[in-house]
């Protein structure tokens, strides 16, 4: 019988308990034992990037974290990036706005690695944004409107603090 | 009465719900009582199989059946995927069965699946299922392939070729004869796979209370599963459901059917329980369809003004070990070669050679980006030859517009003979090169070799055939809440057809776009589909969802002007309601469509039939041609072989636009795609056909660092082909991308002289080849 652990991890501001296998990634845990499917899984290698989450406000790639290691840490996913049910955040309504998504695939992870880059960096070149997310593979865009949608984001992140 | 939606650059209705998570991809089921499969594939490329044992794999935890062939449902055990796409020049059409029991022909060809409670119990238990394997030799490159005595792909056939067929026309000798200058040269072009970044998934359940099947599987083609479904399973096609719900990505691969999409169904009737399969990306790499090598050995003839008089030679054609979709990729790379040029003859032999790799069948750009790197890299050999500038010797070979339509002198593989609808070549070069600043170049160039950098130029057209039949429908409906509801039945990985199918309905109401609800992909929606592949929906349903709309207006109208008790010709629709003109009078399409319901013991007002809505099948008479020309600007480092793509230009026909935001984006990502073909894209096989670029480690992606802005006009002739004077956008960019970079290159790599006769061109080949000069 394989080895489990009960363990509390905070997605989103809800705490989620659950008992669980030691070998089980956190992309899986996240995904299907608390059911937010918004963050995805592109290689579970670590190279493609859609994964990404926030892991007490830095960036991590959850195919390569075990659950167990995220026991009694805070995640932010995809699903709690919105400040509410009726608003986007400006970064996801600048990809909105400058088609920085097609299919959507990489977006969750597009999204966070770039919550995290813009409070690093709020005043970001072209050139910076796309070394911020050359970790993130996107087959659709061809980055042109994910780069768009960041440096947008960023002004109006400026505008609005 | 609201703006135009039609043809405006707004925003897609998709988004909101990708951009919360919200998304509904087919891995986000989690059905009560699921159950999930794991593979278990052949290591190696070709192997006899002589035993399998599954008994340790039985007893694992968690495990609940474990099938090889032998364990199928009897009518299961031999059959295979069907062929597609029959063609005469087919000798040996190899199709793989569900699992293989006896020779394996390719790394990563199912032998067993193992079906569990959780996916690490499944992949565990699989991991105990013991193959004996006799190996044998595999037949790697396709050149060699075709050579006497090499190792056979299938064990029991006479040799590795699977199809052979010449297209063309015209006296290509006597042309030869005649010719000012010929040049032969021998080109390899390689093409990657579609790495969307949502691997294949399937989920399938049976209900037994009304014998139904419902699928929900990441296709581009939810009517193809189906009934691929219903032949190999020999089910019933209206016990049958098959969803795409939100698909991560496409670009050919997921058009196609494969056997997993046959295997979970056909398991999760006979287990009782929803089973759901997701494969992982080293199975992507070892098991999804993908596009790969061809070698063209080919000549060119002009005449001393650089005039085309022929061109002809011989492709070979990497076909994989099965060919579930037949010679369609080859065949539309020997029929695009002509591309914009008045091409006087043309003869093209196409072999195609059967290996122990998974099958190709088309990826974005499907055989085309092949072709236009041969045929535009002999142009660039001619102008060198010539001493004629390189966008001089194109422009004075391009079909005068005066010409459309324009008779290609070849038949299609539809068996009709092609013809170009409508198209501006002249023109969409024009844009291109001053888009570019092509005139400026040589000073730039001379500039930056002042400085000791090496800036190159290059450029490339293409003409890509799209918008294909048979058919792809459309239902209109407006719903007694109002809402206007169309369906359709391709899916949408990405294409933002909710929008775009909203934006041609929309006007038609006088409503937003908000107002509509777009619903693709599920085969219980609409009676008949086919899929979004080879640039086809805007056409397709597009038309489809126009035609339809016209006519619930028409019935709206007609049913308004009893209600209203005024003359049809007195109406219009504003704002979604038929309102008498110059008036106040008006009924709301809400009010029409309840009456139009019916009341019991009442006729239906206007004698019409019950119900607001329509349903059209949009089939196109021949495919709708796009054309464009990207002019690409690289600085190469000739020491360590970086290329930067400094300038990407591309003018672009689709015909009319339904929204250029949209069609935008498909650009950009379309030479992106190209990008990776012409400088990074490399599927690496050993001497034995076994995979050795199985990451995305080792299989390089474009990512954001290296994929360039595409600066993008826009040249609209609407084709007269369909109502909408639309053309397919999907894959214009990929196709000129790898031509014109890798022209580029060679161009900056001029004072060393250096010429490259093949893509991917990576850092190491480029600094070799301009050391060895
Ligand atoms: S799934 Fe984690 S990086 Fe690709
Ligand atoms: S939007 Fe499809 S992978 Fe980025």
């Amino acid at each position: 019988m394989s080895d489990r652990r009960t363990i509390s991890v905070t997605i989103n501001g809800e705490t989620f308990e659950r008992e669980v296998e030691t070998r089980l990634t956190l992309a899986d845990f996240i995904r299907h034992e608390c059911l937010l499917t918004g963050t995805h899984v592109g290689c579970e290698h670590g190279v493609c990037g859609a994964c990404t989450i926030l892991l007490n406000g830095r960036t991590a790639r959850s195919c390569l974290m075990l659950a167990v290691q995220a026991n009694g840490q805070k995640i932010t996913t995809i699903e709690g990036i919105a400040p509410n049910d009726e608003e986007l955040h400006p970064l996801q309504q600048a990809f909105q706005d400058n088609h920085g998504l097609q299919c959507g695939f990489c977006t969750p992870g597009m999204l966070t690695t770039l919550l995290e880059f813009l409070q690093d960096n709020p005043d970001p070149t072209e050139r910076e944004v796309r070394e911020a997310i050359s970790g993130n593979l996107c087959r659709c865009t061809g980055y042109q409107g994910i780069v768009a949608a960041a440096l947008d984001a960023a002004k109006r992140l400026q505008a609005g603090a | 009465m609201g703006a135009k939606m039609f043809g405006a650059r707004i925003a897609r209705l998709e988004d909101p719900r990708l951009l919360s998570g919200q998304g509904n991809y087919t891995d986000d089921f989690h059905l009560p009582d699921m159950l999930e499969a794991a593979f278990v594939r052949s290591p190696h490329s070709h192997a006899r199989i002589d035993g399998i044992d599954v008994s340790a794999a039985m007893a694992h935890d968690g495990v609940v059946a474990v099938y090889t062939a032998a364990d199928l449902p009897e009518n299961l055990r031999d059959v295979t995927v069907p062929f597609q796409v029959p063609n005469p020049a087919i000798s040996q059409p190899f199709q793989q069965r569900l699992l293989e029991n006896r020779e394996v022909c390719f790394a990563g060809e199912p032998i067993a699946l193992v079906v569990a409670d959780t996916r690490y119990n499944a992949e565990d238990a699989a991991t105990l299922v013991a193959v004996d394997y006799e190996i044998l030799a595999g037949a790697d490159n396709c050149k060699d392939a075709l050579a006497e005595g090499a190792p056979l792909c299938h064990a029991d056939s006479p040799n590795n070729e699977g199809a052979k067929y010449t297209v063309g026309y015209g006296d290509v000798e006597e042309a030869f004869k005649n010719a000012h200058l010929t040049h032969r040269e021998e080109f390899w072009v390689h093409r990657g796979g579609g790495f969307a970044i949502e691997n294949r998934a399937v989920v399938a359940t049976y209900d037994e209370l009304d014998d139904m099947l419902t699928i929900w599987s990441a296709t581009q083609s939810p009517f193809l599963v189906k009934q691929n479904v219903v032949d190999m399973l020999g089910w019933e096609s209206d016990k049958v459901r098959v969803i795409a719900p939100d698909v991560g990505g496409g670009f050919g691969p997921k058009t196609v059917y494969y056997v997993e999409e046959a295997l979970i169904p056909a398991i999760a009737k006979e287990l009782g329980r929803p089973v759901k399969w997701v494969e992982d990306r080293r199975e992507n790499f070892l098991a999804t369809n993908m596009e790969r090598d061809q070698y063209w050995d080919m000549q060119i003839a002009v005449d001393a003004d650089g005039k085309l008089l022929g061109v002809r030679g011989s492709m070979i054609h990497d076909t994989g070990a099965y060919m579930p979709w037949g010679i369609i990729t080859p065949y539309i790379s020997a029929t695009t070669l002509p591309g914009p040029y008045v091409l006087p003859t043309y003869e093209l032999e196409t072999r195609v050679a059967l290996t122990n790799k998974v099958a190709v069948t088309p990826v974005r750009g499907a055989g085309r980006p092949q072709a236009v790197f041969a045929m535009e890299r002999l142009l660039d050999r001619a102008a060198d030859k010539l001493g004629i500038d390189r966008a001089e010797i194109r422009r004075r070979n391009l079909i005068p517009t005066e010409e459309m339509p324009y008779a290609l002198g070849l038949i299609f593989r539809d068996g009709k003979p092609m013809t170009y609808d409508s198209g501006d070549y002249p023109k969409c070069q024009v844009e291109a090169l001053s888009l570019a600043d092509y005139d400026g170049f040589p000073a730039r160039q001379n500039e930056a070799r002042g400085k000791g950098r090496h800036i190159g130029i290059g450029i490339a057209n293409y003409v890509e055939g799209t918008g294909l039949g048979p058919f792809e429908g459309a239902t209109v409906r407006i719903q007694p809440s109002g809402r206007i509801c169309v369906y359709t039945g391709g899916g949408d990985s990405g294409q933002g057809h909710w929008t775009t199918l909203a934006q041609v309905c929309a006007d038609k109401f006088g409503v937003e776009i908000a107002d509509i609800d777009v619903q693709k992909g599920d085969t219980a929606k609409i009676a008949s589909g086919v899929g979004t592949f080879a640039s086809r929906i805007a056409v397709n349903a597009g038309s489809s969802v126009h035609l339809a709309a016209n006519e619930v207006r028409e019935k709206a109208i007609k049913v308004a002007a009893h209600m209203l008790e005024a003359a049809e010709e007195d109406l219009n629709i504003e704002d979604g309601r038929v309102v008498v003109k110059g008036s106040d009078l008006s009924v709301g399409l809400s009010e029409i469509a309840r009456a139009v319901q019916g009341m019991p013991g009442f006729s239906l007002p206007g004698g019409v039939e019950p119900g607001l809505e329509a349903t059209h099948y949009f089939s196109p008479s021949q495919s709708s041609y796009c054309n464009g020309t990207a002019v690409v600007e690289v600085e190469v480092d000739p020491d360590t072989g970086h290329v930067d793509i400094l300038n990407y230009s591309m003018a672009h026909d689709s015909g009319t636009l339904i929204n250029p935001f949209v069609v935008d984006g498909q650009v950009q990502g379309a030479v992106a795609q190209g990008v990776g073909n012409a400088l990074l894209e490399w599927m690496i096989y050993d001497d034995n056909a076994n995979p050795v670029s199985a990451t995305f480690a080792e299989y390089l992606l474009p990512s954001a660092p290296e994929t360039p802005n595409v600066a993008v006009t826009h040249v609209e002739s609407p084709t007269p082909i369909n109502p909408l004077g639309v053309k397919g956008a999907g894959e214009g960019g990929t196709i000129p991308a790898a031509a014109a970079i890798i022209s580029a290159i060679e161009n900056a790599l001029s004072p060393w002289e250096v010429e490259i006769s093949g893509a991917p061109v990576t850092p190491s080949m480029i600094v070799e080849k301009v050391q060895r000069s």
